[in-house]
């Protein structure tokens, strides 16, 4: 035990030391934003060792396959070694598109109730039960996807929508109870709680003036929120992409009810499919030789640089729209 | 405001500083303890045989307290590599080595431990175990090519069974795994569209059907959709209750899959074992039965689960002459009396032929270059 006094020593001379020097003093602020400097700064080189660890493990794939890998739509780890992730890079981006068409308004609906409708004890409780949502793994929405929801949607939901729908070719076919839809509606269910919290906070935060405002102009509740709402908009979006970015990144669940089925195209709404995080999750650990695995990781790459595209245009649409309202604003 | 940041800081140094002493310090007392020290022997790999080797290593615990076997099931792939890259002491593994793989980790030694079945299970309401399957038969129903239950060639080996008007669907794991291995190597035998076009691995380009995650998606699949058909593990198919398809051998036999089946299918097999030093990668049950056409009552579709080890274990980092020889005398429990534990838990005894041939093996471990079982 003669460690910790030395420490201790040590550091108490080099306070000394610091104190000793009258004009360079180190505050206690400076201490703390340089080690906040610190950790803000690690963020890039977390983000550069990523994108470098994912180049260098996908470096075989990339020399063999270039930019073939992108197009390609076939994977046969087999026979014939080639590896090509159109397919899934397409399920991936469609089964997020189903989630936020199903969870979106949903979000916005729990959103509006929260802020604009519901007295605030009641809003207490719903945003709280909301939230746990939030908090449960995704391993357990993909268990309650196969045990509890797949078989409600195969027996009670989908042949009605398909003696509805059924001259629509997206609602033919036969039904599994896993699928595309069935994917979209787990991902939505799982981007509610963030999508709705971010949306609930931000109309929370709208400036009661306005709510005042359209009063004062005789405007019904429900004009009054579509003010709020547009008050918002560029925070909407930005809790949208935030949405997406879930979707877009989620494994367990979705591999454990889309079916798996590596195909370029399903051939309607209840057909199997594939997604990039799927594959990676399904595959890695019984990859056994290198291209295989390189291959593998190139799906990570892929998939880091459409979060990456998906959250610049976010940003992108958030700045435009906030230069739009300032404009109006200033108008 | 300095005072208030800069002390806690100082704190949570000089605790740091202090923890990582503490640690040295005892880390450094226990390399001091004589030859009662407690041994760890870690291994790693496929899952099929997970909950054997786990219950193994809490009942060699009893026998010997000191001795602790940790054993996580990442998957065959994963055991390969970390036995290649020497992290592990031993491995697990559901295929034997490549030659390429083989080549990345020289001198390494194959130990069957365990034997497994894989078989097809289905979801027909009102008809229960034993609908007959001949490889060929499978090998369409996969390739997409045989699509409703009713079809000619299946009512023609199923003699009174009322097989219904209803489409096949089709349930594959979507995970590579050792079962998918064994599964589409014996559809490899069988067809040969199947070997030029999808051939067998961990994970295949598969022409049709619904990817279900492990064991456990699969069966789930099978159970919760009608006319389906899917394929297992015999443990998983045996715990769950499932109807089980018969498969005919190339003895012209519908064989039920049970443990005695797949006893019989690995006796045949082990008359032509490589010595455990040699490569195995040819060696396979169910390829060894393809035309067997002697091989009565053998399921066809069985393979051995094998543990790898170094047969000079001083290559391994960390590796002293106390652990080896623990090492190996766990080994040598497992394949004895470890076997007994293995029908509780649906798994294969190994038959006697296979168990002396694992004594051969053991008996070639060096470390150091002395041998450690006499």
């Amino acid at each position: 035990m003669q460690n910790p006094p030395r420490a201790f020593s040590f550091f108490h001379n080099l306070k000394a030391k610091i104190v000793a020097l009258p004009r360079m003093r180190l505050k206690g602020d400076d201490v703390f934003k340089l080690v906040c400097a610190l950790f803000a700064s690690s963020i890039f080189l977390i983000l550069g060792l990523m994108v470098y660890e994912l180049v260098r493990g996908s470096w075989l794939s990339i020399r063999t396959f270039g930019l073939n890998f992108i197009v390609g739509t076939k994977w046969d780890p087999a026979i014939s070694r080639v590896f090509g992730a159109l397919p899934l890079i397409l399920g991936t981006l469609v089964t997020s598109a189903i989630a936020l068409v199903i969870g979106v308004p949903i979000s916005l609906g729990i959103a509006l109730a929260l802020s604009e409708y519901m007295p605030k004890k009641f809003g207490f409780g719903v945003s709280f039960l909301v939230e746990l949502l939030a908090a449960v793994p995704s391993v357990i929405y993909g268990l309650w996807g196969i045990f509890v929801l797949i078989p409600f949607l195969r027996n009670h939901v989908y042949p009605h929508l398909q003696s509805a729908f059924g001259f629509l070719p997206i609602f033919s076919g036969p039904i599994y109870g896993g699928g595309v839809l069935t994917g979209g509606i787990v991902l939505a269910i799982m981007i509610i709680p963030t999508v709705s919290a971010v949306m609930r906070d931000l109309f929370s935060s709208v400036p009661n003036s306005q709510r005042e405002a359209m009063i004062a102009l005789g405007a019904t509740k429900w004009e009054t929120s579509k003010t709020v709402v547009s008050y918002a908009r560029s925070g909407v979006v930005g809790a949208i992409i935030l949405g997406l970015g879930r979707a877009v990144g989620e494994t367990m669940a979705i591999t454990m009810v889309i079916g798996n089925k590596f195909q370029v195209w399903p051939s309607s709404l209840f057909d199997a499919w594939y997604t990039m995080s799927a594959i990676i999750a399904n595959e890695l650990l019984e990859a056994t030789y290198d291209l295989y695995v390189s291959a593998l990781i190139h799906v990570g790459l892929v998939l880091l640089f459409i979060s990456l595209v998906i959250n610049i245009l976010a940003r992108l649409i958030v700045w435009r729209t906030l230069r739009l309202t300032r404009g109006i604003a200033r108008e | 405001m300095k005072g208030k940041i800069a002390i806690p800081l100082v704190i949570v140094a000089v605790i740091a500083i202090g923890a990582a002493a503490y640690r040295g310090s005892t880390s450094e007392h226990i390399s001091e303890q004589g030859p009662e020290q407690e041994i760890s022997l870690n291994g790693a790999g496929a899952t099929f045989p997970f909950p054997l080797i786990d219950k193994w290593a809490a009942e060699y615990n009893k026998i010997k307290p000191k001795i602790f076997v940790n054993y996580q099931g990442i998957g065959s792939g994963g055991g390969i590599r970390q036995h290649t890259e020497k992290t592990v002491y031993f491995a697990g593994t559901d295929a034997p080595l490549t030659p390429a793989q083989a080549e990345n980790a020289p001198n390494t030694l194959h130990i069957p431990i365990t034997i497994g079945g894989v078989v097809p299970i289905y979801n027909l309401p009102g008809i229960p175990k034993g609908l007959r399957f001949t490889g060929e038969i499978l090998a369409d129903i996969y390739l997409g090519r045989i699509t409703k239950w009713n079809d000619a060639r299946l009512t023609a080996i199923n003699p009174g069974v009322n097989l219904p008007d209803q489409s096949i669907v089709v349930v594959r794991r979507s995970d590579g795994s050792g079962t998918t291995f064994i599964w589409t190597s014996f559809l490899s035998n069988v067809s040969q569209e199947w070997k030029n076009n999808v051939g067998r691995g961990t994970s295949v380009n598969w022409p049709t059907g619904l990817g279900g995650k492990g064991n456990d998606g699969v069966t789930a699949l099978v159970q919760q959709t009608p006319y389906s058909i899917g394929y297992v593990e015999f443990t998983f198919a045996k715990k769950n209750n499932l109807p089980c398809g018969y498969v005919r051998n190339a003895a012209g036999e519908f064989v039920e899959p049970t443990i005695e089946s797949f006893a019989k299918a690995a006796e045949y097999a082990a008359v032509i074992l490589p010595r455990g030093d040699a490569s195995w990668a040819d060696v396979s049950i169910v390829d060894s039965l393809a035309n067997n056409t002697r091989a009565r009552g053998a399921y066809p579709i069985t393979s051995f689960s094998y543990l790898l080890v170094y047969k000079e274990l001083n290559v391994l980092p960390n590796m002293n002459e106390n652990i080896a020889g623990a090492l190996v005398n766990f080994l040598w429990w497992a394949v004895h009396d470890g076997q007994n534990y293995a029908e509780n838990l649906y798994y294969v005894p190994l038959p006697p032929s296979v168990v002396r041939h694992n004594e051969e093996t053991l008996r070639m471990i060096t470390f150091n270059g002395r041998q450690l079982l006499k």
